[in-house]
Order: structure tokens, then sequence, then C-alpha cells
């Protein structure tokens, strides 16, 4: 994709806040598992102690990145496997690529995985002409419709069970089906299962890696991520380098915070790890493909660098009340959210003007930090990335960057609270300024930006006098 | 006490009304209050829009006019998040050391409003009484940012002749934000439409507050729709006794 060549998300947020259908299959959802996950949090005393855990585990390991990942390398290559470094996705997709084609394969299955999405995996092997099938029900339901995923936990959440059933009816070729859930279940389950025994070559993420056993750990609902890693017979695991964790004794802690700030569940059904290979035993070949694609970017902020600390959870979209409303596609991301908003600029860089407007994708109203995991501060980094966005335009100055309206306000507003008299005038200025807009007590049509305000809401007149002329005359 | 009000930019311009009750109870407590004429504003919507530097000199400005007070008392709770949460990152920016430890010192006097009442006072009756049906919208900062707790709640239950009723998704932002009410527009006014559809459910006649800037979004589309509603900062409902406001 050419970088800024999507929208901003305020050129299309809009657009998705007035599908009523969308508001209310998002709104539904998010407040359903938000509730949920109340629940199973409050039963456990030591939930604060736990998220410092995750949280200085984490940190730990960004700390010292480069010695963890070196020795997961030796550790997988010890079991058996083998090691790749991706620098970014190109780099990714080819290695997969050459893989796939070296065992003359055209057809794989996969585990649900938003690190290959992000880099567009599926798009790079169907122009080499290798199919590959989404095992997870709600990334097939995205790839039967040609969709893009807006969660990064329940990548079809924008659609309900009617449209499921629709989609279902005409890609699989199905006359009769209803629309209950488990019906739906089991029409992908009918579907997907002849997939999964003809298949020879699997494809997953990973939620963690060990970096003292070589372990990869994927955690699911379903059981297709079990059917993916154990039936084909070869495995190629794509996995962001930030996914570390030093040792086994660390997942005690995450695979405690995972479930309950994910799915709401105390744990998953399904846990699956493997080592490198065993032999007689699932995949003779294991290929541990490590992505780096703007990483060590985030790595090398100071404030920034916590975003690698997020486990996906997607806790954070479920609370948060700008996704509640726009759903995940506003972000032209696939990272929406709150996290999102922070990991989406740091990755893609600040050039590219759909990701520069995530960060002000927030009111700061500081949900998502709440229930955040790992305690990310996403409000701290979201300001942080503000500062980064402003820094950047004024670097790159232009006419247009000079001449913008909130760029102007802001430089004059500076100007102007730094001076006594400078505010003093400025107040009397605003009451002087407002009889030609004022009528029967409101102001209600404001020019330039400010109609956005007006546009919906009544501004209060400024009063016959300030409380300081009111301190100074009593 | 000797007590240093910090007015902030917005209220001294748009809610005097607001600074006039909270001097007024302070004194009714046997405090006396005083105004620096030289503050101005935090800058906090410059923070929040990611211009840090150019707000360097007014942290200093704060530091100026405040250092020497015994407390500072602000009636907005997300200027005191900004202050107590931002300062030190500001100061840290600036590079003097001295104005590190300057801003370090003078943190910890820094309170809003409704908190100074409770934890540092320890007033919970300050003798108010307001006959109407009241629902109290607890704004992000002063929940998270602050974790102002239930201070509002403690004073408000003490106002004779009050009936208080629970806002219905009262944890939820209203969808102010600042310059995101402008940016992010549509956003921000799906956000406002659910808050104000809550408020109405309550059916009470004021919506009230620590803080004047949600206030603000909230009160203009209630005016706007010409819903009866009107919004009210919590000092003015604390302010109002048998005889009227006490200004
Ligand atoms: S940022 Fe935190 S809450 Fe959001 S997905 Fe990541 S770990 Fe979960």
């Amino acid at each position: 994709m050419k970088k800024g060549s999507q929208p901003t998300f305020e050129e299309t947020a809009g657009r998705y806040i007035e599908n009523a259908q969308l508001r209310w299959n998002i709104g539904h959802a998010t407040r359903t598992i938000r509730d949920k996950r109340q629940l199973v949090v409050q039963e456990l005393d030591d939930w604060e102690e736990l998220r410092e855990a995750g949280r200085q585990i984490k940190q730990k390991v960004m700390n010292s990145l480069d010695r963890y990942l070196l020795q997961l390398e030796k550790s997988v290559i010890k079991a058996g496997g083998v090691v790749h470094w991706a620098t970014d996705a190109e780099d990714a997709n080819r290695i997969i690529t050459k893989l796939i084609k070296e065992k003359k394969e055209t057809d794989v299955v996969k585990v649900k995985s938003i690190t290959t999405d992000e880099i567009r995996l599926n798009r790079a092997l169907e122009n080499e002409g290798i199919h590959a099938l989404e095992t997870d029900l709600a990334e097939l339901i995205v790839q039967l419709a040609g969709d893009e995923p807006s969660h990064i936990l329940v990548p079809a959440i924008h659609k309900n069970r009617a449209e499921i059933r629709e989609l279902f009816k005409d890609k699989l070729n199905l006359k009769e089906l209803s629309d209950e859930p488990a019906d739906l279940a089991e029409a992908a389950r009918l579907y997907l299962r002849k997939n999964f025994l003809k298949a020879n070559v699997g494809i997953s993420g990973g939620n963690f890696a060990i970096a003292e056993t070589g372990t990869v750990a994927v955690v699911e609902s379903e059981g297709n991520g079990r059917m993916c890693t154990t039936l084909p017979e070869a495995l190629i695991t794509v996995l962001g380098i930030e996914k570390i964790v030093p040792e086994w004794k660390d997942l005690e802690v995450f695979m405690q915070l995972l479930p309950r700030s994910s799915t709401a569940e105390r744990m998953n059904p399904y846990n699956t790890f493997w080592t490198g290979i065993t032999e007689g035993d699932g995949p003779q070949e294991f290929h541990l493909v490590l992505l780096d694609n703007g990483r060590t970017n985030v790595l090398a902020d100071e404030t920034g660098r916590q975003t690698l600390h997020c486990i996906r959870c997607s806790a954070c979209l479920n609370v948060c009340p700008v996704y509640e409303r726009t759903g995940g596609h506003a972000y032209h991301s696939v990272y929406p959210g709150p996290i999102g908003a922070i990991l989406t600029p740091q990755l893609r860089g600040l050039d590219d003007k759909s990701a520069a407007s995530l960060p002000y994708a927030s009111s700061l109203c500081g949900a998502c930090y709440e229930v955040c995991p790992v305690k990310i501060n996403i409000p701290e980094v979201l300001l942080h990335l503000r500062n980064r966005v402003v820094l950047h335009r004024k670097k790159e100055g232009g006419f247009r960057q000079k001449t913008d309206p909130v760029h102007l306000a802001m430089k004059f507003l500076a100007r102007a609270f730094a001076k006594k008299s400078r505010y003093e005038r400025l107040q009397k200025m605003g009451r002087t300024a407002q009889w030609f807009y004022e009528k029967d007590g409101a102001i209600s049509n404001l020019p330039g930006e400010l109609s956005k305000w007006t546009s919906i809401r009544d501004v209060k007149p400024v009063p016959d006098k300030t409380f300081r002329e009111w301190w100074r005359e009593r | 006490m000797n007590i240093s009000l910090f007015i902030t930019c917005f209220n001294d311009t748009l809610y005097p009304e607001t600074g006039k009750a909270v001097v007024s109870i302070l004194e009714r407590l046997g405090h006396t209050v005083h105004f620096p004429m030289e503050q101005t504003c935090c800058g906090q919507m410059h923070y929040n829009t990611g211009y840090h530097e150019e707000i360097i000199p007014l942290v200093e400005r704060f530091a100026d006019q405040f250092e020497n007070a015994e407390a500072v008392v602000s009636p907005s709770a997300s200027c005191v998040g900004m202050i107590h949460e931002f300062y030190p990152k500001l100061a840290a920016l600036s590079g003097s050391k001295v104005l590190q430890d300057r801003i370090d010192a003078l943190i910890p006097k820094v309170h809003e409003f409704t908190m100074f009442l409770v934890n540092e006072l320890k007033v919970e009756d300050v003798g108010a009484y307001y006959p109407h049906r009241v629902t109290y919208h607890s704004t992000c900062h002063s929940l998270r940012s602050l974790k102002i707790g239930d201070a509002p709640h403690r004073l408000l239950r003490n106002v004779k002749g009050i009936e208080l009723v629970d806002l219905p998704g009262a944890l939820e932002c209203c969808g102010f934000g600042g310059t995101f009410a402008l940016k992010n527009a549509d956003t921000s006014a799906a956000m406002l439409g659910d808050k104000i559809r809550h408020i109405k459910e309550t059916g009470a006649e004021v919506c009230t507050s620590a803080d004047n800037s949600c206030l603000m979004h909230i009160g203009g589309a209630l005016n706007r729709q010409r819903s009866g509603v009107k919004t009210v900062h919590m000092a003015e409902i604390l302010n109002t006794t048998e005889e009227g406001a006490q200004v």
C-alpha cells in the first residue's frame, strides 16, 4: 500500500457511525464482553499484582530484547526448528512463499493471526498461486466476505448472525441454514474439516514464545488452532519480535491475564504449546519467522516502547467509547481501537497521514489504561505521539502547516497565556466579538473550525464580568 | 488556612459564578482566599493537542504564582489532573533541574476543590440547601486521572433537599476531550448523544460535575435541544443555602 493513500480517521469515522446495523452489532458485542470481563477480573484478589507482574516481565524483555531473541533462536534450533529473520512484511512474505513452494503446495491452512494480517500474507500468497484458508470462525467469515478484520480478537465483530447466515448460504452453497450460532459453527466445521485433513502446511501466529526453551504458545477457543499446528507435516509460525517471554514460569502470569481480559474466560479452552519438532508426533518441520516490520523503531522510543508490551487481549477495544461507536474499519489498520491508535502510527511512521491521525482518535478518557492487563499507559503514549506528530509537521513546514487553523490558534493562544495583559485583552475581545453571534443568551452559529462545535451544541456567551474583574472590584 | 485559588482560564472567562461560589464556601468555612492576579492557563488544551514545548512558560508561570501558597485549590478536575500528571514531564522537558524541583515541591499542595473539602479540610456538610432533582456526571479526568473517589458524592449527599439520581452509564466519557470535539466531531457527537439520552432518562432538572469543561459540552447540547435540563458546577450547588446563593 502506498504511504498515506488511506483516509484519516476523522475523514471516514462518520460513515461508520451512521451505519445503524454496525453500531448495534459492535455496541452490543463490546458491552457484553466488557461486563463479562469485569466479573471474572473481580474474582481475583491479586489482579493488580498480576498486572504489575505482567508489566515488569514485559519491561524486562524490552530492556534486553536483543539478548532474548538470540536465546530464543538458539533454543528453537536446538529443538529441531528453523529460525528466519524478517525485517519487514515483504521479507516475511517472501520467506513464507518460498517455504511453501519448496514443498510444492498450493493450499495451506491458517490459524487466526493478526500478525499475518499485518503483513498481508494471504494476498501475497494468492499472488503466487497459493490459497491460505482461514480456519478461525470469525476470520473465515471475514475471508469469505472479502472483508477486513475489525477487531483483533473477533475479526467479524461487525457482522451479526443474520448477516453471517446469508454469507454462508451464498459462499458455502448451503440451501438450508438457520441463524443459530451452533448451526453456523457446524456449517463452518464441516467445510473446514476436509481441508484440515488435506493440508500439508499450517501457518500460525503465536501468543508467546519462551526464550529459555524455544516453546511457542497459541491460546484459543475453537480448537482449529490445535488442528493447524498438529495435523500438517510442516508448520510455519510468524511471530512479532515482541512476543517473547524469558522463562516458562512467566506464563503463570500471562495465562491468567490473557483469557480473563480477552474472552472473559478463566482459562482458554485450547492452550497449545510446541517446542521445535517431536519425532513421530505433529509436524516434522517447524519454521519460526521472527518479524520486525517497524518494531525496533517502537523499541527506540522511550515513551512509545511500552506499546510492545501488548498481549493483544483486546480489552482496550471493548471498553473504548470511540471504538464502540465507529468499529474497527474506521482505523484503516489491522490494529484498531486504543492499541491501534498507538501501535499503527509507530509501526508505519508519521509520514503516513492516515496513521498519524490515529493518536487524535481518542477523547483521552483513560478507560483503556484502566483495563490493560499489562498496564500500558495508553493515554500517555497517545499524548506523546500527538507531540511527535506536531513536531513532525513543524519540521515538514510548508504552506499548509503554516496556515493550519489549529496550529495558528495554538501559537496565538500560547502567546496570549504567557502574559497577563495579553490574556486579559483576549477575554475582553471575546466579549466584544460575540455580540455578532449571540441570540437569546446563546451562541449557536460560530464560523470556521468552531462551527463543528455549534453544529450540535450551543455556546454560553462570555458573561459581563470575568472572575478576575469581580475579584478586583471586591 | 490561607488558600490560593487557581481559577483556570476557562472558569475565569466563562464561568465566574463557579469561582465566586468556591470563594464564598471557603470563606464561610473560616479560611482566607488569595487570588494571584498573574495566573492565566494551565496549558491543558495545548498539551492534549500535542503542543508541549510551547507551554513550558506556563508551567514556570504557575510555579511563580503558587509556590509560596499554603494550599492551592481549583474547581477544575481536568486542570488539576493536568498539573499532577504532566507538569513533572513538562518540567523535565524544559531541561531545568530547578524547575523540576519547584514543580515537585508544589504539586502535593495543588488540590481539586471537592477533594480538598473532603480529604484535606475534612468537611462533608457545607450547610447547603438545594431542592432539586440532580444527577452527577463523573468526568473521566476526575475519575481516572485524579482518582476523585466518592468526595463529590459525600458532599452532595449532605445537601439538604436534594434528590440525587444515578446516571446510567455513569463511567462513560461524554465525548468532550478538548480539541477532540472539533477534530473528531462525528465521534464526539455520537458519544455526546448517548450521554444526553442517559441524562434525560434520569428525569433530573440539573446535571452537575466537578468540572465545567464537560458541563459546557453536555450543557451546550442540552440547551440546543431545549431539554429543560441545566448544567451547574458542584461548587454552585454547595454554595446555595436556604437563603439562596451566597455570593
Ligand atoms: S493494549 Fe493492553 S488492553 Fe489493549 S490489547 Fe494490548 S494488552 Fe490488551
